[in-house]
């Protein structure tokens, strides 16, 4: 066990797997950096680092830097996965799904229930997402619930050094085609990763903190903003849970049921936008599942239905903080007037 | 181009099974016996069986959403697509895929596809795959002329041409993208010249003659297992039946087809080339196209009789399942 970034625990994770299983390859744009420019070869290792080294490590028949043509290399890894490989794909922020929608939501998600279950499709999509990197409206978006949306997709959010190595390697080991959602935000966090590899279930949500007051469920970046509220809660004599989703697809609504059982409120933290979001998602589950143990309405935390800003000031007041969920959570407490 | 007698009634064999389905499917699909929708196949047999001649088990295709002679040329099972198309059980994919989304992978045949310009990318994965591994195969990947002005056929192409994948790309060009002339659509009006302009080596080919086909594809394949990197065939032909049935093609000339039926059809040329060269004698071919009609008699007959699929199917095969495990 040693302290590693975020971007060290998904280049352990690739690494480890690409060392253990020689199918898995990884295709993308500048996933190594420098190809075609003598001399420079991995240069960047892509675009935040996570893949650097391993080009050097694995050599050109394993690492494919590719032209800047999502269709072409997302429809490949794809094609790829069907004809026994298990590519791991850098789409390099989610922002770009639109330019190859198709062979992810049309294609890739749909081969094996199209095909009548003959076809496994092992593809690990690699994508960065999130708010807060002065990155603006086209670099900044959370689009995980769009895929969420889409059945046959696996989708994963992981929330520390740990969570990203863990989670990576059951991605890669998965079946099914994985959406992997990397908060740039997140690339310089630090935190205790094993140096062996060890996968983390999918549809197992991690409940990182217990206490009756009310339930908090979180994904990603917003996580670590739970947590903090969670702190300042507890000084104050509001113990909270927190659950850390770690997948939207599969949902854990076990955990999430079990808690708001316990607790009788919910506050569900998305930075994603809020309208068809995953946090109204959530809160329609729990309304249909669990209204006879809510003791309060249930509160979404999410940013507002604005694209992502620039200006720093903007981007502040869009994404949400732990301020904001401390405010949520004791609004559930306040006697109702 | 050496072909002996055995292939050369393999072929015809394989182009009478797809007339005789696409006839039967159309014969069918009017009287309200299958769902959803069709789109066929016939006049361009030449195509699919000429390119498909020359590959191997382990070669994949991608296909489109006219995908059912590409299917047959592949050596996928014609009672099974017969029930995918009447949506009954047996279907090649279980009833979940139909006429739109026939695939068999263990064939190498990764899909019909709903999506024009679907295949391309699926086409480069599966030529990746083959590099990675460092096996002789190939793939091709069929298209229609709607896709070829698709980002994802032009992309592919670019790709293929990057990593020298063995990629055949093969425009099928039969006058019309649903409703709209390719002779109106393509920029440039040279689909070759465009393909070479990637990179591609590419050659223009004449869908209604077999043997033509079936050269050019051959030829193209055989670089491309000895690493000469992508090719590019544009074949010419007609679509006998309109885009979808049902479809009363108003935007055709009228007589258009029928003036294609009986000078340029290929499985009548490649009859009388057959018998003129005293290559097959006539009562072979009859024979052959005998066996087709039984055949697809068969696969009909077994469609009708086979019951629809399991409602408890509706949930399976969304995710692999893993014993014990959340999906």
């Amino acid at each position: 066990m040693s302290i590693k970034s975020f971007r060290m625990a998904l280049n352990e994770a690739m690494r480890q797997e690409m060392e253990r299983d020689p199918t898995v390859i990884a295709l993308g744009e500048d996933i190594a950096g420098g190809m075609g420019a003598l001399g420079q070869q991995d240069a960047w290792g892509d675009v935040l680092g996570a893949s650097k080294g391993l080009l050097g490590e694995f050599g050109r028949n394993r690492i494919f830097d590719t032209p800047i043509s999502e269709s072409a290399f997302i429809g490949a890894a794809a094609g790829a996965a069907v004809a026994g490989l298990r590519p791991i794909a850098q789409l390099m922020f989610v922002d770009f799904f639109g330019v190859c929608g198709d062979q992810i939501v049309n294609q890739m998600a749909k081969f094996r229930y199209m095909f009548g279950g003959k076809a496994t499709t092992p593809v690990v999509v690699r994508t960065l997402f999130g708010a807060g990197t002065r990155a603006a409206s086209q670099h900044s978006q959370c689009l995980y619930p769009i895929f969420t949306h889409i059945p046959g997709l696996k989708v994963v959010i992981p929330s520390s050094p740990y969570e990203a190595k863990g989670l990576m390697i059951q991605a890669i080991r998965d079946d099914d085609p994985v959406i992997f959602f990397e908060h740039k935000a997140m690339y310089d966090d630090v935190g205790e990763v094993p140096d062996e590899p060890y996968a983390i279930p999918f549809g197992q949500a991690n409940l990182l903190r217990a206490g009756g007051s009310a339930s908090i469920v979180a994904t990603g970046r917003m996580v670590k903003h739970a947590m903090q509220a969670a702190a300042a809660l507890e000084q104050a004599g509001m113990p909270c849970d927190v659950i850390d989703l770690r997948t939207t697809s599969p949902l854990d609504t076990n955990t999430i049921l079990t808690s708001v059982a316990k607790t009788g409120r919910l506050v569900i933290v998305d930075e994603a936008s809020p309208r068809c979001g995953l946090a109204a998602d959530i809160s329609a589950m729990v309304a249909q599942e669990a209204f006879g143990s809510l003791r309060a309405p249930i509160r979404m935390v999410t940013p507002p239905h604005t694209p992502v800003p620039f200006a720093p000031v903007l981007e502040d007041a869009y994404v949400p903080g732990p301020a904001q969920i401390e405010a949520a959570v004791r609004a559930l407490l306040e006697p109702r007037k | 181009m050496q072909m002996n007698a055995q292939q050369l009634m393999d072929a015809y064999q394989g182009m009478c099974t797809i007339r005789e389905f696409e006839e039967r499917v159309h014969k069918e699909f009017a009287t309200g016996q299958i769902p959803g929708f069709v789109h066929l196949y016939a006049g361009e047999e030449a195509s699919a069986v000429g390119v498909c001649m020359d590959l191997r088990p382990e070669d994949h295709i991608a296909s489109t959403h006219r995908g059912h002679g590409h299917a047959i040329a592949k050596g996928c099972d014609v009672g099974a697509m017969m029930k995918e198309i009447f949506g009954r059980q047996g279907g090649l994919c279980k009833g979940k895929g139909g006429s739109m989304h026939i695939a068999d992978i263990a064939k190498g045949m990764l899909g019909a596809n709903g999506i024009v310009g679907g295949g391309p990318p699926l086409a480069c994965g599966a030529a990746l795959a083959a590099k990675v591994k460092g096996t002789q195969a190939v793939a091709v990947a069929f298209f229609g002329d709607g896709a070829f002005n698709q980002g994802t056929t032009l992309e592919s192409m670019n790709f293929a041409a990057v990593y020298a994948l063995p990629v055949l790309f093969v425009l099928e060009d039969n006058g019309y993208a649903e409703s709209t002339a390719s002779s109106w659509s393509i920029g440039g009006h040279n689909p070759v010249r465009r393909a070479e302009g990637f990179g591609l080596r590419g050659n223009r080919v004449d869908g209604h003659d077999f043997f033509a086909v079936y050269r050019a594809a051959k030829e193209a394949l055989a670089r491309m297992r000895a690493g000469g990197g992508p090719e590019f065939l544009h074949i010419e032909f007609t679509r006998y039946f309109g885009h979808f049935e049902g479809d009363q093609m108003t935007y055709r000339p009228p007589g258009e087809v029928k003036e294609e039926r009986n000078y340029l059809d290929c499985l009548k040329f490649m009859r009388a080339r057959l018998v003129s060269a005293g290559l097959v004698q006539p009562q072979v071919l009859d024979r052959i196209e005998a066996e087709a009609a039984a055949l697809i008699e068969d696969a009909v007959g077994g469609a009708r009789a086979a019951p629809p699929p399991d409602r408890a199917d509706l949930l399976t095969d969304v995710y692999k399942t893993y014993p014990g495990a959340l999906a």
